[in-house]
């Protein structure tokens, strides 16, 4: 939990000496508060100051990285419940569960190795293969876990099995790829922590209900492993949502170290659409780590959407390129239409231009993101800015006709627009984009 | 140590609104907890869904979802036997579509017999839908709302630009209203009071914060939701506590994710099971975020949606 300045300033010498920069120990203390100070800049320190700062300073909710170089996926450090206070931070990862006794464990992998895809700018994927020791072999389980990592070389691993002698014979293939180990009970906890400790893993702690899970964390981070993700056992959504939401406020608003770490939620299910919705409510309330039985590309198209959206900055709009995009077959005769960056105004003016059926150009300027009127009211979105861009865009080289239709929210525009593109014909579009289909298709109707 | 379970405080609570008359009718609403957190306070109802029927044939609908309806969707009566007998639909939504000048324009009287029809041939609550065109719906709702009267219908939507006319006309037959404002809290917030203001009772309320689909703006839905519960329980701001509807189906139905077959996206996979899926997940993510009604389409979208609240519940 975030202390205060006057927290902090307790610990510090009081002497006001001002060889860390600052004019007094509360100056310092508040720049330590707004973590734009570090305690290194004070020389007089004591050790009870550090240490009680420093713990202080962990993030509640501990970083868990699994994988290694520009392709590792790091989860956990979330700071609050609701993404209107602040945005995610980092997006939960998604695993294919792989058994080791399925025929097709390479095609299978691959099929993770091949789940990029690009939305909104972005290259999002399915991170994870977890693979699980179902056959109860250990030469089963490492062969299976060599050809899974052959066919996906960039995913990240977890090894699903609590056998010793299985997991001793995988790791080898792992080394340096920091991997998940899954995991630890009550029953083996000392045998997976020398293990995960020795292979650079970091390891799932597993426990039915909180009780036991926070007996178990505390037994392992005292010591002194503290790499852990947590299993509540909650696979019904019901227990998932609860225990989740109780483990995630005990970590942020009460400051409880023991349950302070990222989760690992199982949404596997027979029926595709319900595993599906699971795996929704497990990005929506708080699991970090999210293992699906079946990676189908309509299925986890879904998940990466929400995902992607439920971890957007909500202070910072979403933007689109500034482009002049072709919608349909658009030709030179094509109608030409402009509208702002702001990525919902892009998508549903696109969505309904689609819908139309006339193939057209889209122009998308960019504002920084605001919508149509908000852009307008900032003074991004004026006649001579639009005028600028029209003509700096390149679109005339495109088109035959010089006619430019514009948002009816900035039918305020057109006149200016005329001066300021000579030789252009301004035609006011509608106000929402819903009457857009009506709008083009009369358009052409009548041209 | 034994875990001591963070429990919130919680100094409001949801409206129960009652839809419908006689043995189905429906309640939502009433919860004093965040969504599906019942350890921490009563959550009487759960979220209930309705299935959208039109006054006229679906034909913008994309091809996958026409097709389940092909039998009965020439016919509205039909449809929403079919929903109610056949699907075992919990409520009806009446979408009356064609009202809207740009498609057949059809005029509140045709519209307030259609309603009429609908409401003979099912006693599932009825949720009567305007075509989003407030000067038309002003009319059209007024009609509508004469022809359900008695029936306990769910009005909507009122907006900023016709509330008046709607609520009047809500108020006359003893309907309860949906009200929809810009994906704003403070939007929904005022368009509350200037309701209630006309003296409509608030615990006759539903709030519509303006749907979005996966993809196209869930989140900003999503937020305003969470904000919008968040001041009903904890601040207990009582023109903030209607229970919430999403009109899922409209918004989902028409983004490319559910429409572009695979032979134009092959990387995304079956159409079909796509569209369900969107769906079904729009709609999970709106419950998570507090909604007490789901307004939907496919039918297996809803059965996975329904499943999800009996595992959640």
């Amino acid at each position: 939990m975030a202390l205060s300045g006057v927290e902090i300033f307790k610990h510090l010498p009081k002497t006001n000496c001002k060889k860390c920069g600052h004019p007094t120990c509360l100056a310092f203390a508040m720049k330590l508060a707004a973590k734009q100070a570090t305690l290194d800049a004070c020389p007089d320190a004591s050790e009870e100051a550090k240490a009680f700062l420093g713990a202080a300073s962990e993030p509640p909710i501990k970083g868990i990285t699994i994988g290694a170089g520009d392709k590792a996926l790091k989860v956990g450090e979330e700071t609050v419940l609701f993404r209107h206070e602040k945005k995610f931070v980092n997006p939960c990862g998604f695993a294919l569960l792989i058994k080791d006794t399925d025929a097709d464990v390479e095609a299978k992998a691959k099929a993770v190795a091949d789940s990029e895809i690009e939305r909104v700018g972005q290259r999002l994927r399915v991170e994870l293969i977890a693979v699980e020791n179902a056959s109860g072999d250990a030469g089963k389980f490492a062969d299976a876990v060599k050809k899974a990592v052959s066919a996906a070389p960039n995913a990240g691993v977890i090894l699903k099995s609590s056998n010793k002698a299985a997991l001793e014979a995988a790791l080898p293939a792992l080394s340096g790829r920091k991997p998940l180990i899954d995991g630890a009970t009550a029953d083996n906890a000392d045998e997976m922590v020398a293990l995960a400790k020795a292979s650079g893993a970091s390891l799932v702690v597993r426990a039915l209900g909180l009780d036991a899970l926070l007996a178990l964390t505390e037994k392992i981070t005292a010591g002194g492993f503290k790499d852990i993700v947590l299993d509540s056992g909650a696979r019904k959504p019901k227990d998932m949502i609860e225990q989740y939401t109780q483990i995630r406020r005990a970590s942020l608003k009460k400051g409880f170290k023991p349950l302070g770490f990222p989760i690992i939620s199982f949404a596997v299910n027979s029926n595709p659409f319900v595993e599906q919705a699971q795996a929704a409510v497990a990005i929506a309330k708080y699991a970090s780590i999210v293992v699906l039985s079946d990676i189908s590309s309509w299925k986890t198209l879904g998940l990466i959407a929400l995902r992607q959206n439920l971890y957007t900055d909500p202070q910072v709009p979403m933007q689109v390129s500034q482009n002049v995009y072709k919608v349909g077959d658009a030709k030179e005769n094509a109608p030409l239409l402009v509208t702002t960056n702001f990525s919902l105004t892009y998508f549903i003016v696109l969505g309904e231009v689609e819908n139309s059926k006339v193939p057209s150009w889209l122009a998308v300027m960019e504002t920084e993101g605001l919508s149509v009127l908000t852009a307008w009211a900032a003074g991004k979105f004026t006649a001579a800015k639009i005028a600028q861009y029209i003509q700096e865009s390149g679109v005339e080289s495109k088109i035959s006709h010089k006619e430019l239709i514009i948002p009816g929210y900035v039918a305020v525009l057109s006149g200016a627009l005329e001066d300021k593109l000579p030789g252009w014909k301004i035609t006011v579009g509608p106000r929402e984009a819903n009457a857009l289909p009506a709008f083009l298709k009369n358009k052409t109707a009548a041209a | 140590m034994a875990f001591v379970v963070p429990k919130e405080t919680y100094n409001g609570k949801v409206c129960e609104v009652e839809i419908g008359t006689g043995p189905r009718a429906v309640k939502i609403g009433g919860e004093a907890a965040l969504p599906f957190l019942a350890f921490e306070g009563p959550v009487p109802n759960r979220p209930a869904i309705a299935y959208e029927i039109q006054d006229v044939p679906p034909d913008d609908w994309p091809q996958t979802l026409q097709d389940v309806y092909r039998d009965v969707s020439a016919d509205p009566v039909k449809w929403a036997k079919y929903c109610q007998d056949e699907l075992g639909a919990q409520m009806i939504a009446l979408r009356l579509i064609g009202t809207h000048p740009d498609r057949q324009n059809r005029s509140a009287e045709d519209a307030a017999k259609t309603v009429k029809d609908v409401l003979a041939a099912i006693d599932a609550p009825l949720i009567i839908l305007g075509s989003n065109n407030a000067e038309k719906d002003a009319q059209v709702l007024k009609s509508a709302c004469d022809a359900a009267s008695g029936r306990n219908c769910l009005i909507g939507k009122a907006q900023e630009a016709n509330y008046k006319t709607v609520v009047a006309s809500a108020m006359a037959s003893g309907h309860k209203l949906i009200a929809m404002s810009d994906l704003d809290v403070n939007l929904a917030k005022q368009l509350n009071i200037l309701i209630t203001q006309m003296g409509f009772d608030k615990d006759k309320i539903v709030t519509d914060p303006m749907s979005s689909a996966l993809g196209y703006g869930i989140e900003y839905t999503y937020s305003v939701m969470e904000r919008i519960r968040s001041a009903a329980l904890f601040q207990n701001d009582q023109t903030m506590s209607p229970p919430m509807v999403n009109d899922v189906g409209m918004y989902v139905w028409k983004v490319k994710e559910t429409m572009a077959p695979e032979a134009d996206q092959p990387s995304w996979g079956p159409v079909a099971d796509r569209g369900i899926g969107w769906e079904a997940t729009t709609a999970t993510g709106f419950l998570m975020a507090g909604s007490d009604l789901l307004i939907m389409r496919h039918p297996k979208a809803v059965e996975t949606v329904r499943k999800m609240i009996d595992e959640l519940v």
